[in-house]
């Protein structure tokens, strides 16, 4: 633990003399991490000038910042209108039952996450999974990417 | 004699998610062991996505010989076909400049991306880069921003501000004091979140340089020394080229200190956002910048005299940045001289959704609609008849076909209740349920809402249970009128766009798609 809290201070200090570097010092700590851990936050304030209410609201604002432990792989699927137009609500429910989750809910293996335009919108429907972008999706090439996930262990966001 | 070829593979993220990495590893495996010396350079995309991965031949000829869509199984064949003459590949499609959809393009701002190697400097060089930069250094900083005034540049982000008069607003403007803020900001807007639209991704993978140049010009023009580019987090090959773009630019003194010799100082640095569609709201932006939530600011103060960290500060999209180049380059009239009415220059229209051939097509303004989906786009994918298009992003109305005859600029747009946006086109077809996309407008509006203002992050919840309600007929007369009411105090009460236009996509799919709400008319 003490060697986190090292790292945590390390990658913040970075950013302590940037104008507005506290979405950076959050990503470099993500990023490292794969969340920003709840401990962290008080140091990340306490180094930054700022209060633990003002690092908690930044955290929470933002959809991409994650305070638990990220599942090992990370499937994101667009939602938004050009995919829907090529059927990304069936897309939708096929992932749903056959990784046993809700949209947004850690899975033991996988997080099924919903995101709004990777700008795609010519090949739609896509996906990024674990970073990697997907397009011109249908029920048999997600339902591959899937068993990619479950027959790996770890993401490459670890 | 060992053959020599030059082949092109695109590395921007729509070819890439359509297995472009592949295919470049194959054609340097295949080449290899084939013995054919290959100079592999990973290009922008054209803009063609219904053929991409686009592959690009020059046998040493200067002509690009286009094959698409290729994936790694095609390589050998394709290689074999470019040997003999007079057989065609089935994938071939002929000189990529010469392509009717491609050559009909009047691509200004556009004009490198797919031909030049985005991270190659000297590249962008040879292909006119940075000649509107070296003019504007000769000029002082009140014709700079006269001459964008002048060519009729409005904001292409959505709002369609004229350009220049914003620059002029921030000449104009002196700094103010501020702990943090120093002088004068250039901000990139490059958190393209609506869905349809990607031309700042494509302009970003495929010429960054350019952009690069357009925010050293505006800087210049208003006397600011930092530009930020506000990226989305859902764009890393964009987040990986503005990179190394902007190393490569420092290096060679584009950006820095004392820019080509003239004393003058402007650097960049980017922002990654955090998945917040929000952020696309300028003082929202800023917020996030500041590294606060990115809660909306009431304006007045504008971002230009009171923007980020206090400070006078241009805010402008990727597009309207990277259109400055070519106005510098070669005048505003010759910028002028494209468009209808007010609506000057060209449009990059970002065609996507149900369409056979979807992509990027750089037109001057006034092109109709119909024209656009089937001339340039072929119709529906599906094969089924278009039932209606969604033109602006999620916040933009849905547009039947009997209206479909409307030309592409901003006035005549607005007039049918509709607007341009950022230029993204989404093509439905008829197995499209109105009422889901209404439903979904209001659902997108609850789930981005900042919260900051009552009529958005109410209303917009409400707005989701209200279609819930018409869905199940429950008193669906009275709660079409409630809607409308809701619809409109949102569109009159709220403080920015987001819950201000959600009503556009709802209100139109109602107006114009009455039976998909219960039967009858309601306009």
């Amino acid at each position: 633990m003490s060697q986190t809290k090292a790292s945590v201070s390390e990658l913040v200090r970075h950013w302590q003399d940037v104008p507005g570097g506290l979405m950076p010092a959050l990503w470099s700590i993500q990023n490292a991490f794969g969340h920003v851990p709840s401990h962290a936050v008080p140091e990340i304030a306490s180094i930054l000038n700022l209060s633990v209410a003002e690092v908690h609201g930044v955290i929470s604002f933002y959809h991409d910042f994650k305070t638990e432990p990220a599942s090992a792989h990370s499937i994101k699927l667009c939602r938004a209108e050009a995919c829907q137009a090529m059927g990304v609500r069936a897309l939708e429910t096929f992932a749903e039952q056959r990784l046993g989750v809700k949209f947004d809910e850690q899975g033991p293996l996988v997080c099924l996450e919903s995101v709004y335009c990777l700008g795609l919108c010519a090949c739609a429907p896509a996906a990024m999974v674990d970073g990697k972008l997907h397009a011109r999706l249908n029920e048999q090439k997600l339902g591959k990417l899937i068993d990619e996930c479950e027959s790996t262990e770890a993401g490459a966001h670890d | 004699m060992t053959k020599t070829i030059t082949a092109y593979v695109p590395a921007d993220a729509s070819a890439v998610a359509l297995g472009a990495d592949d295919l470049a590893t194959e054609m340097a495996q295949y080449c290899a062991s084939a013995g054919i010396e290959l100079t592999l350079v990973r290009n922008g995309s054209r803009g063609l996505t219904w053929l991409e991965p686009l592959l690009e031949i020059d046998q040493g000829d200067g002509h690009r010989i286009g094959f698409g869509p290729v994936t790694p199984a095609d390589v050998s064949s394709v290689l074999r076909s470019i040997d003999e003459p007079g057989s065609e590949h089935e994938l071939a499609v002929g000189r990529v400049e010469e392509l009717p959809l491609f050559a009909q393009q009047q691509r200004l701002t556009f004009a490198r991306v797919g031909v030049t190697d985005p991270l190659s400097l000297d590249d962008y060089l040879a292909n006119e880069g940075y000649i509107g930069l070296q003019n504007a250094l000769q000029m002082s900083a009140q014709n700079i921003v006269s001459r964008i005034t002048e060519s009729g540049l409005r904001g292409r982000g959505g709002a369609a501000f004229p350009a220049g008069i914003k620059w002029q607003t921030v000449l104009d403007a002196s700094s103010n004091s501020h702990p943090v803020g120093k002088g004068k900001y250039i901000v990139c807007n490059a958190d393209e979140g609506d869905s349809g639209t990607f031309a700042d991704r494509l302009l970003m993978e495929g010429d960054p340089f350019c952009l690069l140049e357009g925010m050293t010009i505006a800087g210049i023009a208003i006397g600011a020394e930092q530009g930020y580019i506000y990226l989305r987090s859902e764009y890393p090959v964009a987040h990986a080229t503005l990179q190394a773009a902007i190393a490569a630019a420092r290096d060679r003194n584009y950006l820095g200190d004392n820019i080509c010799g003239s004393g003058k100082h402007f650097d960049i640095e980017v922002r990654l956002g955090a998945g917040a569609y929000i952020c696309g709201e300028e003082t929202s932006l800023l917020e996030s910048l500041e590294g606060k939530r990115g809660m909306v600011r009431a304006k007045p103060p504008l971002p230009a005299l009171a923007g980020l960290f206090g400070q006078p500060t241009v805010v402008n999209n990727v597009i309207t940045l990277a259109s400055v180049p070519v106005i510098l380059a070669k005048g505003a009239q010759y910028y002028q001289n494209f468009g209808v009415g007010r609506s000057r220059g060209t449009l990059p229209i970002q065609l996507a959704g149900n369409v056979r051939r979807g992509g990027l097509f750089e037109l001057p303004f006034g092109i109709s609609i119909r024209e656009i989906i089937f001339d340039y786009g072929g119709g529906t994918l599906s094969g089924r008849p278009a039932k209606a298009v969604q033109i602006g992003g999620p916040l933009g109305a849905y547009i039947p076909e009997p209206m479909w005859g409307t030309l592409l600029d901003y006035e005549a747009l607005a007039e049918i209740g509709g607007m341009l946006g950022h230029g993204g086109i989404v093509v439905f077809d008829d197995s499209v349920d109105m009422l889901e996309q209404a439903q979904f407008a209001m659902q997108f509006c609850a789930i981005e809402s900042c919260g900051k203002c009552t009529p958005c992050r109410i209303g917009s919840v409400r707005g989701v249970e209200t279609l819930e309600k018409i869905r199940a007929n429950e008193d669906r007369e009275s709660n079409l009128i409630l809607l409308d009411e809701l619809c409109e105090t949102m569109r009159d009460a709220s403080l920015c766009a987001m819950g201000g236009l959600t009503p556009f996509p709802v209100t139109s799919a109602v107006r114009h798609f009455p039976e998909d709400f219960g039967g009858e008319q309601n306009a």
